[in-house]
């Protein structure tokens, strides 16, 4: 199998990728000429416009639905059993931590556990999943957090995506090992999972706080339901990674099923089992300022306070803590999945470890004890003159760059608005709906047969359904470029990020500062710099979305068997042609999810979009919040996010699939 | 590390180690001075609403209670929809500054009964068109609507295609902005910027870089201070004229901003209930508490202090004394 890719001359079998592709190739070439021919001819007409105030029947009915359960909500006794007992249990879980590390009680002026004593548990705790030198670097950070004047906040913000996280990942990885074992299953869950991914959070949020009570439980929920599907998924692929081989393998040596899974897959499945860990914190992390608008505690609420007044500073110092912990969290589990990569420990440091466990068990308790008796040790002593320091120094910075920088950042917007944005949205909003979605259902029809044609007819026609195809249309322009950028920035990075691991270290805050700092923090300069554009809105969606790509790309390339590289390498293969021929492809199906979630993410910042100058279907979502006669439409527009997200979804995967498919079948 | 017979072991240690610690830190709590007084008041649950005028009647109105009546106020930062929801559930006892909100009020309200209105803060909210200051200086008589066909293109940008460019913000206020310029026959798109941030930042941009805008604004708002928008006469309002939306061709009417509580906190007899019943102040008081807060950035406490010290007589009449 692996000896045709060092034949350097099988003219054959590099033909008949290069055949195949080109039959999808020029029936695309040809559906994009039929496309772009019909539009051109019938534009204007049957475009499906809806004025912003006015509703379809479909959208009224959803107004009443909404009513309907307002109505209902004490009287039914569904609501009134399940609801609360949900809710009072996920209460008390965060109430538990939240006396402990971050709330006064009620007969106390701080938490049980004081700032040192919190340091020294996580201190620790790192270091039992890891090694000396994170459990400092995590000490560190906390300390930073303190500084900066946070401290409170920052103990809310971890209690509350602590919580969501461990809740997720008990619904998720379970669900998700499942989910790669059984694929009819999998197939039955992704439709949820891409609702849960892709519905904006705006649309539920008011019904969430309608059941679950405003509260730590509408908070958690709400986060959870963000940061259940990224653990499943990333399990599920973890699973399917797993070569058969190995289970045959353990199987043929008379392992059970059962045995199998818990001795050879999951063990070989748990390097990228973490990287779903570590992308369930982010997700979790990344609502942290939605929450907020439910009277979630912690620095969420700071950045929506310093909002108001445009106090960017502020909201970055805020955005600054979030930052902090998403770096702390994920260097932990990165190092914790290493250490267990890396196999058993010898004999003799496993007694070392013992003792030194014991020592830090003590040392923990004094620390402990420590900030309960001395208030210095117990509330974070200072102002966060740090703090104030960052924050100030960021707004002089912030008003210096839009001083020096404006005209050039202008003509940018102007060059991509009029250039790329407004050519791509007047064709699809100006092009008769049947032939756009026409165009659809063939490019699925191409890429991926009959099941994926009938997918995106039902996709289309929902569409229409809801009486918003035309700001669909407007948001999909400005959604394909975010998508076209996100996913080349996450070939690209990640590549390099995947080969190099120097780059790797100092590249990995700066995404994980994209997928956490709030979207606010930098959208407020960005709107200085670049106005109320549907430009400012793709450079937010790439900002957060291509972090997601750029990881998970980088994982699969990491994640090429050595065997493959050295043979290619021995075969002798430039860096280059390792790339392209060697580990991307083999990287096919790390190259597919972080397509998959480039886009759901790109489709998760329409919302945020809609609040700086995209309009579409995000604005729409928004003012569903905030209008109660709105709110159908609101609902409406959610749902024709969540059509358009599962189309583009499953397209995207298609054609992922198709083409790697062509490539691969020269290496076998 | 966790797997394992002898791995097995070490995290039954972990774990006992774990429990250990957290069932000594929290048994017992004899601390000396960690105490709170209990309030004579009970406690009193603010909607605050993420807005700088909202959080100048807050400060106030939690200072006063908090120190003239020892009540526990607890502030719960929700939107304006939610706020009205817990009146339903009983988790919010008041909103402190509403701008209209008709449909909430029918629901909760008349419907529902769970609200009541308490009538007017003593702000006036004016919505308007405004432009930048210095297009109103340049041409003075932009502040007409009937030349602002004549400047029409100077407000093209890469969102509007080829009219004017007119922006609006925050979705929760309902506008009229698309039927006027329709309905007063003016070269102009409206074009949704999202939020109050987006539209704040476009003036503030537009402004420092000379560049011609023109949008939705209102008063009281601190941005006003910082910089002087000037308002565009539309045609005067008189009653009826808005009632039906796509009709619509005259000026906003003026809001007459209220306060709304929970039904059963009005009727509880607490002392929180009076005061917050007796607030009333000018749209300077909001001002210069907002500019505390906003510009001079003081904390909510210190900026309702400096407020309440100077209005003494004031604060003592909402008490009820």
């Amino acid at each position: 199998m692996s000896t045709t890719v060092l034949e350097k001359t099988p003219l054959k079998s590099e033909q008949s990728p290069k055949r195949k592709l080109s039959l999808t190739g020029r029936r695309s070439a040809f559906l994009s000429v039929f496309f772009l021919v019909f539009a051109i001819a019938f534009r204007g007409k049957a475009t499906l416009p809806l004025d912003r105030s006015s509703l379809t029947g479909f959208q009224e009915s959803l107004n009443s639905l909404s009513a309907w359960i307002d109505n209902n909500r004490d009287s039914n006794p569904f609501f009134t059993t399940f609801v609360n007992v949900v809710r009072n249990s996920i209460e008390w879980l965060v109430n538990f931590f939240q006396h402990g590390i971050s709330q006064s009680g009620d007969s106390r002026i701080i938490p049980q556990i004081g700032w040192l004593g919190v340091v020294v548990i996580i201190g620790c705790v790192v270091y039992a999943i890891s090694n000396f030198r994170m459990s400092l670097f995590a000490m560190s950070g906390f300390v930073v957090l303190g500084l900066l004047g946070f401290w409170q906040e920052s103990m809310d913000t971890l209690v509350l995506t602590m919580a969501a996280v461990l809740l997720s990942l008990i619904i998720g990885i379970p669900l998700g090992v499942l989910a790669g074992l059984f694929p009819k299953f999998e197939n039955f869950l992704t439709p949820a999972l891409d609702f849960a991914q892709v519905m904006p959070t705006f649309v539920y949020l008011t019904p969430v706080t309608l059941f679950f009570l405003i509260g730590p439980a509408s908070a958690t929920i709400v986060t959870l339901i963000y940061a259940v599907p990224p653990a499943l998924r990333i399990t599920a692929v973890a699973i399917k990674e797993v070569p058969w081989s190995s289970v045959e393998a353990a199987v043929s040596m008379g392992s059970t099923r059962w045995q199998a899974l818990r001795k050879v897959q999951l063990p070989q499945a748990k390097r990228t089992i973490v990287v779903g860990i570590n992308q369930t914190i982010m997700a979790a992390l990344s609502m942290v300022t939605i929450a907020a608008l439910i009277d979630a505690p912690g620095l969420g609420q700071v950045v929506v306070r310093a909002l108001e007044s445009l106090d960017v500073g502020r909201s970055f110092q805020a955005g600054l803590g979030i930052v902090i912990l998403a770096v702390v969290l994920d260097r932990s589990t990165t190092a914790a999945a290493s250490k267990v990569d890396s196999g058993n420990i010898v004999n003799e440091s496993r007694r070392s470890r013992k003792t030194i466990l014991t020592v830090l068990g003590v040392i923990a308790l004094l620390g402990i004890l420590t900030s309960r008796i001395f208030s210095w040790a117990g509330a974070f002593p200072g102002s966060g003159l740090l703090g104030a320091k960052i924050s100030t120094w960021v707004n002089n910075y912030v008003n210096w760059f839009q001083m020096h920088f404006v005209s050039i950042t202008n003509d940018i917007t102007n060059v991509v608005s009029y250039g790329l944005i407004n050519p791509m949205q007047t064709l699809l909003t100006q092009s008769p709906w049947f032939i756009t979605g026409l165009a659809f259902v063939g490019l699925s029809w191409i890429f991926g047969g009959k099941p994926l044609a009938a997918i995106s007819t039902f996709c289309v026609l929902a569409i229409v359904g809801t009486g918003l195809w035309s700001d669909t249309m407007v948001t999909l322009a400005s959604t394909l470029v975010a998508a076209i950028i996100t996913v080349a920035l996450g070939i690209l990075v990640g590549t390099w990020i995947g080969r190099n691991k120097k780059a790797d270290r100092w590249i990995r805050p700066i995404l994980d500062a994209g997928q956490v700092l709030p979207a606010f923090v930098y959208l407020v300069p960005f709107l200085g710099l670049f106005g109320a554009t549907r430009f400012t809105a793709i450079m937010a969606a790439v900002v957060y979305a291509a972090p997601a790509s750029i990881k998970l790309m980088a994982d699969g390339i990491r994640g090429v068997p050595a065997t493959i590289i050295e043979a290619a390498t021995a075969a002798g293969s430039s860096p280059w042609q390792m790339i392209i021929k060697v580990q991307i492809p083999s990287a096919r199906r790390a190259l597919a999810l972080a397509t998959n979630q480039g886009i759901i993410y790109v489709l998760a910042m329409i919302v945020v979009g809609g609040l700086v100058g995209a309009g579409g279907l995000g604005y729409l979502v928004v003012a569903g919040f905030s209008q109660e006669n709105l709110k159908g439409k609101g609902l409406a527009a959610g749902l024709a996010i969540v059509l358009l997200g599962i189309m583009l979804d499953r397209i995207t995967q298609a054609i992922a699939h198709k083409s790697s498919k062509g490539l691969s079948s020269a290496a076998h | 590390m966790f797997t394992g017979h002898r791995a097995r072991k070490r995290t039954a240690y972990v774990l006992l180690v774990g429990a250990v610690t957290f069932a000594l830190s929290t048994g017992g709590s004899a601390q000396a001075g960690y105490t709170r007084a209990a309030a004579k008041c009970g406690t009193v649950n603010l909607a605050d609403n993420a807005w700088v005028g909202y959080e100048a009647n807050l400060a106030v109105v939690a200072y006063v209670l908090k120190n003239n009546l020892g009540c526990k106020v607890v502030v719960k930062n929700i939107s304006e929809e939610i706020s009205w929801q817990g009146f339903q559930s009983g988790q919010v006892d008041a909103i402190l500054e509403n701008w209209g909100h008709e449909d909430l009020a029918k629901k909760y309200i008349t419907t529902q009964k769970v609200a009541v209105d308490l009538g007017p803060t003593g702000n006036k909210g004016i919505i308007g068109w405004y432009v930048v200051p210095w297009m109103a200086k340049k041409y003075p008589d932009i502040l007409n609507y009937k030349n602002l066909n004549k400047y029409a293109s100077m407000f093209k940008n890469s969102e509007s295609g080829s009219m004017g460019a007119f922006l609006d913000g925050d979705p929760s206020y309902v506008t009229n902005d698309e039927a006027l310029i329709k309905n007063l026959k003016l070269n102009f798109k409206v074009i949704y910027t999202g939020s109050e941030a987006a539209l704040i930042t476009s003036f503030r941009a537009a402004e420092a870089q000379k560049k011609p805008m023109i949008g939705y604004f209102y008063e009281p708002q601190w941005f006003l201070a910082q910089v002087p928008l000037k308002h565009v006469t539309l045609p005067a309002y008189t009653p009826g004229c808005d009632a039906d939306a796509k009709k619509v061709a005259c000026d906003y009417p003026p809001y007459v901003l209220n306060k709304v509580a929970r039904a059963k906190f009005m009727t509880s007899g607490s002392p929180a209930a009076t005061v917050i019943k007796n607030f009333t102040w000018t749209n300077e008081d909001q001002n210069s508490v907002a500019k505390s807060l906003a510009v001079d950035k003081l904390s909510d406490d210190a900026a309702a202090k400096i407020w309440v010290t100077a209005h003494a007589a004031q604060v003592k009449a909402w008490i009820g004394k």
